[in-house]
């Protein structure tokens, strides 16, 4: 029997401000799960901590909220016990830019078949606004008591360099844009990024769903500043993976990740199924992985155990 | 007479001693001998002072004494660090071109150490000094020139590329040692075969080396005392790694996945559980482990939760420093009730502190880690044999009562090398607790549902009709956040009297190992337990009787188990590798009882038993202080 988006929703009551952007990330999601039919066992959301914590709260697969910046490495330990799960890993862009960097980029580095979205809305909602990695230098939020000091992080070029392979954007009101990235991204084979855009109507009085709309200067020619790459001729696929390709592909994404403030891309920057995923490289050296993972093994049989240690306790012998 | 010997070798880091040492082993223990070796070695990759202490005897032994027997030195440190060591009668065989070295010319002897050589030499040093004090307190000199000795070999079979390869120094002097031993050679070519199965011309020419120092040395030298002729071989012994117990222990009670991140000294374990990856298992396709390394410990643990969630059995393994990274986590795994082991190679701290030496300071740490409370177990081993089964046990206890267990070992277990009994498969028992294997799709599953014993049975992620949710925050039933109070009392309850259901429902002997009760008793945990029943032997000799109680189960504390143990002890003495005595803490808050002695050590290096004999002993003879440090070793 086919599952519906209601099968994908909890009743668990939600709590995020009106008006928040979370709330379109989280159907998207549960959009995304239904369209491709996900059964619902086999599916897992691992969340940070902040509000975009709760995510996994409110989706009606199996639901891990683990600890401020350490989500990926909750979700790369599940998937490499058990690459047969779809995973996606949520978390804000304090706790996967700030104090989750390093986890993101040693993720990269990886190349997991698996997802992560960063809910990227500039601050720290649910400690009152405090300036996030995101951030412009020199902006000041309403919340914040002066004008940030630190340059902000651009999360599509640390994707892009860190070796994530797949690396888009989107934007939390954009539900369907979002709901087909979010799909795009679980098919991708290996580890992909989705930065959103993500309005906190609490906090961010800057980056507001007015401005990404271009309301914000009603004196000229109203027009939002977010487009889609996708309509403007822009390819992200890595074809051949040749070094002059490969480099050209790069630079094209990390060009485009600069743009801001006038003009803001959404869409796929970079997609790249050449490099190798992190379970094809543990095949190198463990032959069965796929078919025999961790969690998968028979370890026991009648409370015994059913290694043979014969080998190499004979190698011991004396 | 009964044979018990000790044997030293020392060089530069990164010259070969361990394998030199391992030859030795080898050697030794597959005449029947019983081993007991262990290595010392600076925070360094090459040059500074490494050496190795084997202990050879025909009865069985726990640990390293005092005394060298017989030491061999191609370089002029080992010699300057090591030669008061020697025993009346023992040996020293050393490379006669470096007697006029001066203690100046070796730049890794630092200040402090020179001063002390020039307290006991005179103002400047020279090896023939500290020869002549061996000497004169009654060691006997076996001069040979190593470098002589290997370009005579060069000559004869006619291999002049060999009379620069000093590497070889260290197989010389094994095989000097065991011709002056006269152990028989075969065996000793046997056990190069063996330590170099894999590298064929190596080992060819090392047993060319071998048999050509050893007939030398044979021939020179025969008015040694002691002998390694012959004894009578126990069948079934092993010759092991300390750190290969935890990891075969893992292997066989089927963790098959563990994160890590390089830490001196546990990283050895990982290591060996990554090269042995590929597992044979009783009819049916191999399985593996996999061990992936990690960017830091906050990641290693991270992920072995993840796994764990998965119903795989997950581990990781670290040091204190480690361990200090991973306690915000383990506090996840402890409200989440999630099963996995952590298995501690400790070392000296605090902060970097003694990177490559032992230490057991890490008990209240692991005890206490992580905010807020929350059950776990701590759980020690004493020595390499048990670690191999307390692996399998704690694997069970973190399924059967849903809860991180730490499995305490550390550096003198790590970098020891031991005969014992051959690891024994089909002794472990493999408990999963309440692990659901299926679920109906009606079953409306909770993963924290309230049951009688408070222990919920287990969904993984992945089963049927068996999601779940988690949470660091406190949850309901279903995993989901609450903040409700009277949900918060039932959930932390439920979590915290699984620490009283350990202590019912755990055996007396899993908790604590009792080696006869006196008045007069030790109790301690961890590598101490080999040199305290050393010396416990020592002393009934003299018909002197000690009671020594060794606690596995560290936490929960096992107060009645224990208390009962102590109930007519007079006089307890605790032993631990440690400053303030950990253990005696958690006695003196748990049992409202104080140790009446200390014997503690935290120079870094390991106890032996000589010198808990001798602290005993004072205590025994009223002439000691309630707290004795202990300081043997270089």
């Amino acid at each position: 029997m086919a599952l519906k988006l209601g099968d994908y929703k909890t009743e668990v009551h939600n709590d995020w401000c009106p008006g928040c952007g979370d709330f379109g990330i989280v159907n998207a999601i549960q959009m995304s799960l239904a369209e491709m039919q996900i059964p619902r066992h086999k599916a897992a959301i691992f969340s940070g901590i902040g509000c975009s914590g709760k995510t996994s709260h409110y989706i009606n697969v199996n639901g891990v909220h683990t600890l401020h910046g350490r989500v990926l490495t909750f979700a790369q330990g599940a998937k490499l016990a058990n690459p047969d799960l779809t995973i996606i890993a949520v978390g804000g862009d304090g706790d996967g830019l700030g104090i989750g960097a390093g986890h993101f980029v040693a993720a990269g580095r990886r190349n997991l078949d698996m997802t992560y979205i960063i809910f990227n809305n500039g601050v720290y909602g649910l400690t009152k606004g405090q300036a996030s990695p995101t951030l412009k230098l020199g902006e000041k939020t309403k919340s914040l008591p002066s004008p940030n000091t630190n340059y902000n992080v651009n999360p599509i070029g640390l994707a892009i360099t860190s070796g994530f392979t797949f690396v888009a954007r989107s934007y939390a009101y954009d539900v369907r844009h979002l709901k087909d990235t979010i799909t795009a991204a679980v098919r991708h084979k290996g580890l992909s990024f989705i930065d959103v855009l993500q309005p906190c109507p609490t906090y961010n009085d800057i980056n507001t769903r007015d401005w990404y709309s271009g309301f914000d200067e009603v004196t000229k020619m109203t027009k939002p500043r977010i487009y889609k790459l996708e309509e403007t001729g822009y390819d992200p696929v890595v074809h051949y993976g040749e070094e002059m390709e490969l480099n050209e592909k790069l630079t094209q994404a990390l060009i485009k990740s600069l743009e801001w403030d006038a003009k803001i891309p959404i869409g796929v920057f970079y997609k790249n199924e050449i490099i190798s995923q992190y379970d094809k490289r543990i095949m190198d050296k463990i032959p069965n992985y796929i078919e025999n993972p961790p969690a998968s093994q028979i370890i026991s049989s009648n409370g015994l155990p059913t290694t043979n240690l014969s080998e190499i306790l004979d190698s011991l012998s004396v | 007479m009964s044979i018990d010997i000790s044997w030293l070798i020392g060089g530069p880091q990164g010259s070969g001693v361990e394998s030199a040492a391992n030859i030795f082993s080898r050697a030794c223990a597959s005449m029947g001998y019983h081993i007991f070796g262990k290595r010392e070695f600076y925070s360094n990759i090459k040059g500074e002072h490494s050496y190795f202490t084997v202990r050879i005897s025909d009865r069985i032994i726990h640990s390293n004494v005092n005394d060298v027997t017989m030491m061999v030195a191609f370089d002029a440190e080992t010699i300057f660090r090591h030669y008061s060591e020697i025993v009346p009668g023992g040996a020293i065989i050393y490379d006669s071109d470096i007697i006029q070295t001066k203690a100046d010319e070796v730049h890794t002897i630092d200040a402090q150490y020179k001063s002390r050589l020039q307290k006991q030499l005179g103002p400047t040093p020279i090896i023939q000094d500290a020869l002549d004090f061996a000497k004169n307190h009654g060691a006997k000199l076996y001069p040979i020139s190593f470098k002589t000795v290997l370009s005579n070999m060069a000559d004869e079979i006619n291999n002049p590329r060999l009379k620069a390869m000093i590497r070889m120094y260290n197989v010389l002097g094994v095989s000097f040692s065991l011709g002056i031993l006269q152990m028989p050679p075969q065996t000793l070519l046997e056990s190069i075969d063996a330590i170099f199965s894999r590298k064929k011309a190596i080992a060819d020419l090392n047993k060319g080396a071998a048999t050509f120092s050893y007939n030398y040395a044979a021939a020179k030298f025969s008015d040694f005392a002691f002998t390694l002729k012959s004894t009578t071989k126990t069948p079934g012994m092993i010759l092991v790694q300390g750190y290969q117990g935890t990891a075969l222990g893992k292997m066989a009670c089927g963790c098959r996945f563990q994160p890590y991140y390089p830490i001196t000294p546990a990283s050895d374990e990982s290591v060996f559980l990554e090269s042995n990856e590929i597992i044979d298992v009783v009819d049916n396709r191999p399985g593996s482990t996999l061990v992936v390394q990690t960017e830091d410990e906050i990641s290693a643990i991270g992920m072995t939760i993840g796994g764990a969630l998965t119903g795989t059995r997950s581990a990781t393994c670290t040091s204190g420093p480690g361990f200090s990274l991973m306690s915000e986590a383990l506090g996840w795994a402890g409200i989440n009730e999630v099963p996995i082991v952590i298995t501690i190679y400790q070392r000296s701290g605090p902060s970097t502190g003694l990177p490559t030496r032992h230490g057991q300071d890490d008990l209240l740490s692991t005890v206490f880690a992580g905010h807020g409370e929350f059950p776990r177990i701590v759980y020690a081993s004493g020595d390499v044999e048990e670690s191999f089964y307390d692996t399998a046990r704690c694997f069970n206890y973190s399924e059967q009562y849903q809860m991180p267990v730490i499995h305490m070992m550390d550096k003198f277990l790590a970098s020891s090398v031991v005969t014992c009994k051959k690891f024994d498969t089909s002794k472990i028992r493999i408990n999963r607790g309440k692990l659901l294997d299926s679920l109906e799709p009606d079953a409306n599953y909770k993963r924290f549902a309230f049951t009688d014993d408070n222990l919920s049975p287990r969904s993984k992620i992945g089963l049927e009709n068996g999601i779940f949710w988690n949470t660091g925050d406190e949850s309901d039933e279903a995993g989901h956040i609450t903040e409700d109070p009277e949900l918060r009392i039932k959930m932390m309850d439920k979590r915290q009297s699984k620490l009283d259901h350990i202590l019912k429902t755990m055996p007396d002997e899993e908790q604590a190992v009792s080696f006869g009760v006196e008045e007069i008793c030790v109790i301690s945990w961890g590598s101490p337990k080999g040199p305290v029943l050393d010396a416990i032997q020592m002393l009934k000799s003299e018909n002197i009787k000690i009671g020594f109680v060794q606690l596995k189960l560290l936490h929960p504390f096992p107060k009645d188990y224990l208390g009962f143990l102590l109930k007519n002890v007079k006089t307890i003495i605790d032993i631990e590798a440690n400053h303030i005595g950990q253990l005696g803490e958690l006695l003196k808050q748990n049992l409202q009882k104080n140790p009446n002695y200390y014997i503690l050590k935290y120079t870094g290096r390991t106890m032996t038993s000589t010198e808990i004999y001798d602290s005993i002993k004072n205590i025994i003879q009223n002439k000691a202080s309630a707290r004795q440090v202990l300081t043997h070793g270089a």
